[in-house]
Order: C-alpha cells, then sequence, then structure tokens
C-alpha cells in the first residue's frame, strides 16, 4: 500500500532531477536576487534609528534560507500534471487503482522536494561556509543555535513542506476545474509569496497588519521555520506555531480533496 | 436497479447507458465573445444515447463508430474514468465508477493515442512503478512480465527512456504495460493507430494469444477494418451515440449488403458488358456489373437469388474463362452503408 505512493514518489523525484540545467539557472537566480535583497535590508538597518522587531543578522539569514528553499513554495504547478490535463493523459491517472488526491500529493512532494535538493544544497554551502571564507560575515548565512533549534527547525520545515504540498495540490485542482490553470495559478503565488514571508520578513511588516499575519496559512511556509532557525521565535516555545503549520494543511487537505472529488464528478475527458 | 437474473453469466453488463455533454455555444466574433461572459447558451450534445449490450468472458469484441460515434466515451465510462448521465454498468460485478479503485485493479486500458508509460524514465522503471502501483506480488510480476516481454519482443528497448521509442516500440511497451497486473479484461482504444503493417501485425498477434491462450476479454476500438476483420468475431456497430447493429461479421453482411462479389477473367476475347446482361438469367436484377478492367469483370449478385455455382456455370458455359475469384465486399463498404445517414459530423469526439 504505502509501498505504491512511495514508489510515485520515488520514481517522480528521478525524473525531476534530470533538469540540472534548470537548477543551475534558478541557483544564479537567486544568488542575485539573495544579494540585492541584503544590500535593500541592511541599507534599511543604517538608517533605521527605532529598534526593529528582527536584528539584521537574523533577517540576513532569513534571507538566505528562503533563496535556497525557493522550490519548496507552492509557487508553481507539476508541468506533467497539467500537460495531462489539458490533453487528456488524465485518463490514464484515472485507471490506477490507488486514491487520485493521495497519488498527486506523492507527485506533488516529489515536484516539491527534487527541484529544493538540487537547489539549496549549493546555496547553503555558498551562503554558510564560503561567504565568510570571502569575509563577507556579516551577510554570511549563520549556523543555528544549537541541537534543539536544528531539531525544532527541522521538524518545522517538514511541516512547512506538508503545507506547501497541501496548497499545491488546491492549485493543482484547480487546473483540473478550469483546464487551464493560467489565471488563477498566476495571481496565487503572488499572494503566497507576500504572505509567507518570502518578499519582506514577516516581523519587518506594520504593526497593525501582525494580527492578521499571524493567523494567514502562509506564514507556516517561510516565517515559522526560518524564525526558528534564527531564533527570533525560541525554539522551545514553538509549539503553537508548528501546530498553526499542521492545521493549515489540515484544512488545505480537506479542502483539496473535498474539490476533487466533486470535480471528478463533472469531468470530461476530451478526444481520442 | 439492474436486474441480476439471466444476467449473471455476462462479465460485462451494459443497460441504457446515457452520456449527454453540455457544450457553451460561442458567438463569432469580438462581440461574441464579450457576449460570451455575461451570458452563456449551453447546447447538450448527447453522446451516447440508451446504450445496452453484454459481454460474456473471453469474448473478443470490436467496437467500431465513425469519429464522434461515443465509442471513446463509452470506454470511458467502461473504464470508470467519466461517470454517465444515466444507465447502468456491471463489469465483474461492480460499477466502474462507484468502484472505482476496486474495478480499476482488475481491466487494462491502453489508449492508443497516448502512452501510459512515464516519459522520461526507462520502459523497465515504468513497468516496476506499475507492479507497485497494482501491488503485483513479486514472484508474479517476475512471470507475466517475463512472459509478456517475450511475447512482445521488447527486450531490446527496456533500458531506453520511453520518449526515444518510436510508435510501434511504444504501443508494444504499453501493451505489456497494460497486462502485468493481469487484468480480466482489456480496453483497446485503436491500438494499431498510426503503426506500420509490421508492428499492427504484431499486435493483432499478441492480442489474439492473449485472448485464446489467456482467455482475457477484449474491447477494441479501432478504424482499421482489418483489425476488426482478423481478430472479432462479434462487432458491435456504433453511430450517434446508439447502437446500430451487434452480431458477428457474417450477421452484419446478410443485414446490410447480402451480395457477394465474383471476379471474371475472360481468356482472350473482351467480353462486352452488353454480351453479359443480354443473358437469361443474367437480368439486372440479379446480378449487376460493378466494375471493368481489361478482360476482367467484376459482377455483384444475390446469392439468395442466384447460386455462386449457378452463376459460375452459366458464365463459364458461354465464354472462355481464364480466372474466377469469389470475395465478399469490402468491410469499409458495409460500415459506410451501416453509418448511412446518422448525423456524426455534429458531434465531437468525446
Amino acid at each position: 500500500m504505502f509501498n505504491a505512493y512511495w514508489s510515485v514518489i520515488s520514481a517522480r523525484y528521478r525524473t525531476l532531477l534530470q533538469y540540472r540545467a534548470a537548477a543551475i539557472a534558478g541557483f544564479v537566480t537567486q544568488l542575485f536576487w539573495g544579494a540585492i535583497k541584503i544590500m535593500v535590508m541592511s541599507a534599511f538597518f543604517a538608517v533605521s534609528t527605532e529598534p526593529q522587531p528582527m536584528k539584521l543578522v537574523e533577517v540576513v539569514s532569513y534571507i538566505w534560507l528562503g533563496q535556497a528553499l525557493l522550490g519548496m513554495l507552492p509557487w508553481s504547478v507539476d508541468k506533467e500534471l497539467e500537460a495531462m490535463i489539458t490533453n487528456g493523459g488524465i485518463s490514464y491517472e484515472l485507471v490506477r487503482p490507488l486514491d487520485l488526491y493521495s497519488f498527486w500529493f506523492c507527485r506533488t512532494i516529489a515536484l516539491r522536494t527534487a527541484t529544493t535538493t538540487l537547489r539549496s544544497i549549493p546555496m547553503l554551502i555558498f551562503a554558510l561556509l564560503l561567504l565568510p571564507l570571502a569575509g563577507f560575515d556579516e551577510w554570511a548565512l549563520a549556523a543555528p543555535g544549537g541541537l534543539v533549534v536544528t531539531c525544532v527547525f527541522l521538524l518545522s520545515l517538514v511541516c512547512a513542506l506538508l503545507l506547501a504540498c497541501s496548497f499545491t495540490m488546491i492549485m493543482h485542482v484547480i487546473l483540473v476545474w478550469t483546464i487551464s490553470g493560467d489565471g488563477l495559478n498566476r495571481i496565487l503565488p503572488s499572494f503566497t509569496m507576500i504572505f509567507s514571508g518570502m518578499v519582506v520578513p514577516l516581523p519587518l511588516f506594520p504593526d497593525w497588519t501582525q494580527g492578521f499575519l499571524s493567523l494567514q496559512p502562509f506564514r507556516g511556509l517561510v516565517d515559522v521555520p526560518f524564525r526558528i532557525y534564527t531564533g527570533n521565535i525560541p525554539a522551545l516555545e514553538a509549539g503553537p506555531d508548528i501546530l498553526h503549520q499542521l492545521i493549515w494543511s489540515a484544512v488545505f487537505i480537506f479542502l483539496g480533496r473535498r474539490l476533487l472529488a466533486s470535480s471528478m464528478h463533472r469531468v470530461v475527458v476530451q478526444g481520442g | 436497479m439492474v436486474k441480476y437474473t439471466g444476467w449473471f453469466m455476462s462479465q460485462i453488463l451494459v443497460k441504457d447507458l446515457s452520456k449527454t455533454f453540455s457544450v457553451a455555444q460561442r458567438q463569432p466574433g469580438l462581440v461574441g465573445a464579450i457576449r460570451g461572459l455575461f451570458s452563456r447558451v449551453y447546447s447538450e450534445v448527447h453522446a451516447l444515447n440508451n446504450v445496452s449490450f453484454t459481454i460474456d468472458p473471453g469474448e473478443l469484441v470490436g467496437y467500431i463508430g465513425p469519429n464522434g460515434a461515443g465509442k471513446s466515451t463509452t470506454i470511458k465510462i467502461l473504464a470508470g474514468i467519466l461517470v454517465p448521465t444515466s444507465g447502468e454498468c456491471l463489469i465483474n460485478g461492480r460499477t466502474p465508477w462507484r468502484q472505482r479503485r476496486d474495478h480499476v485493479a482488475d481491466i487494462g486500458v491502453v489508449f492508443g493515442q497516448r502512452s501510459q508509460l512515464w516519459w522520461d524514465l526507462p520502459v523497465i522503471e515504468s513497468f516496476e512503478l506499475l507492479r507497485d502501483i497494482y501491488r503485483v506480488p513479486p514472484q508474479v510480476y517476475r512471470e507475466s512480465s517475463a512472459e509478456l516481454i517475450h511475447m512482445m519482443d521488447i527486450e531490446s528497448v527496456l533500458d531506453t527512456p520511453v520518449r526515444m521509442l518510436s510508435l510501434g516500440q511504444r504501443m508494444r511497451c504499453d501493451l505489456v504495460a497494460s497486462l502485468l497486473h493481469r487484468p480480466s479484461i482489456l480496453f483497446l482504444d485503436e491500438p494499431t493507430i498510426g503503426l506500420d503493417a509490421v508492428s499492427k501485425l504484431a499486435v493483432r498477434e499478441f492480442v489474439r494469444q492473449l485472448n485464446q491462450q489467456h482467455g482475457v476479454t477484449v474491447i477494441l476500438t479501432t478504424h482499421d477494418m482489418d483489425d476488426i476483420e482478423a481478430l472479432c468475431r462479434r462487432i458491435v456497430v456504433i453511430g450517434a451515440g446508439t447502437i446500430l447493429n451487434d452480431g458477428d461479421l457474417a450477421g452484419l453482411r446478410r443485414k446490410i449488403n447480402p451480395e457477394r462479389r465474383l471476379k471474371v477473367e475472360f481468356a482472350d476475347n473482351p467480353v462486352s458488358i452488353s454480351m453479359l446482361d443480354s443473358g437469361q438469367v443474367l437480368t439486372e436484377k440479379t446480378v449487376r456489373v460493378v466494375g471493368h478492367e481489361g478482360n476482367t469483370l467484376h459482377l455483384a449478385f444475390d446469392p439468395g437469388k442466384i447460386t455462386t455455382t449457378d452463376l459460375i456455370h452459366h458464365i463459364s458455359s458461354r465464354f472462355a474463362v481464364k480466372d474466377l475469384f469469389v470475395e465478399n465486399p469490402p468491410i469499409e463498404e458495409l460500415i459506410a452503408q451501416l453509418y448511412g445517414d446518422t448525423r456524426v459530423d455534429k458531434v465531437s469526439d468525446v
């Protein structure tokens, strides 16, 4: 039972690992953007007179982690799935004795982890080890503060992956409904990126937005795990934040399942 | 509910199956496109209208019809992919769209126009993936994969990524992939489309063996009448969503066009059509001349009105005949006559 789904993840993961040129391009782009963001933030901290909710060193780490783990965020859909939905290859997906939602969730896990594996490791080596060697200590990714912090960070990162996959699945279901997902699925990532903290770390947003920002689902993607890493959220007090990630994952999974089930009753497989 | 009495021998039972799609009408031009944003007119397309048939275990059924007749819609409903608008369907005692997972574990499907293999992976990895997806026990997998790979002669391409295979190789691999879990029913939707002659023959031979030696029930849709003639004892013809004929090829011939063809090659003197027609027996009603080339005449006759031996005797007693050949009219002609005026052009192939 489990074996079937595991095989799907593994096969799809191996397929996606083949896109090495895309990974190199992505690495270079994200390096460039990371550098720009850090320069902007340094300038901001240099002229700021009031105490900020995050220290510059925390912001720098937050940015590098974001650049390394960008592929994990729900910013894209599975191209193969998109093609299948458009050209009718989805027929074959439906003649497999698998639960369709779980089947596609496995594909999604592979999508969110394969590209990330390729890009995050060189990025972490660069930001954690090479930058200090080159003398850019201030701009480097700081090592996590101890074993407990590392473990809680990794736990929270797994929950972020769950959240990212469950939201990517919502985007996949939208594809099934609309056939071409170009509309909603282009708008959604903009919101996801802003509200996750990927553009500007969430604590730096105005005070009056903090209430809303702490409730909305997307902070679980970036803000929660990265602030645990930097120590901005103390590891031992991270329970509620991890629970927040899990609750929103459950909501998205429930919603995705319901929408997929009802879309299957109206699915029209054209042609052939 | 379906009454089981008397049906229980059937492996596939389809009763009054209908499928209606509603299609948004688009008006031409920019104005039409803008209007379509606010109010849409839907028109209903009846892809299937009260289709009923039963299929017994081990049958090999040809399911044919013109584009848009409802072939693929039927197959997709039987495979559990589409939900019909109304009607009943029981396959191995299950309703495909209600018990999809149990149902699909026991069927194999090949859509000729698409591949079920994973595009970027070597063929063997797709097979192994399917083994895990269908939870085929290792021993069963070893046996059935070895046998199928041998039957389809694909040992040499097992390590090749699917995207690098030729269409013929890909179709052979697709057929193997659909059978690794030893399904009791195989749905083949245009399995020979686009294949060269050698691959077509290989696919036909494979399907025949599978049906005869392994008792797999096969439902085959195709536009290739040679497939039908070579494989199917039973033919279901569908047009515009309704079943036009269900029976064997001989029955279809009797029903549509009982004519036989006689090809006569005369020895040397070219026989004029009028000479042949002036005979007492060979009147317009019993024998027609359908073609004439050189010394050869193509005659069409109704064996119910004049027996083949009588006709041959009449001709050979009057003229010097070099060669004779009796044949059935090509199956394409039969089917074309059967489709007749069923309006199929307005229904899209859904």
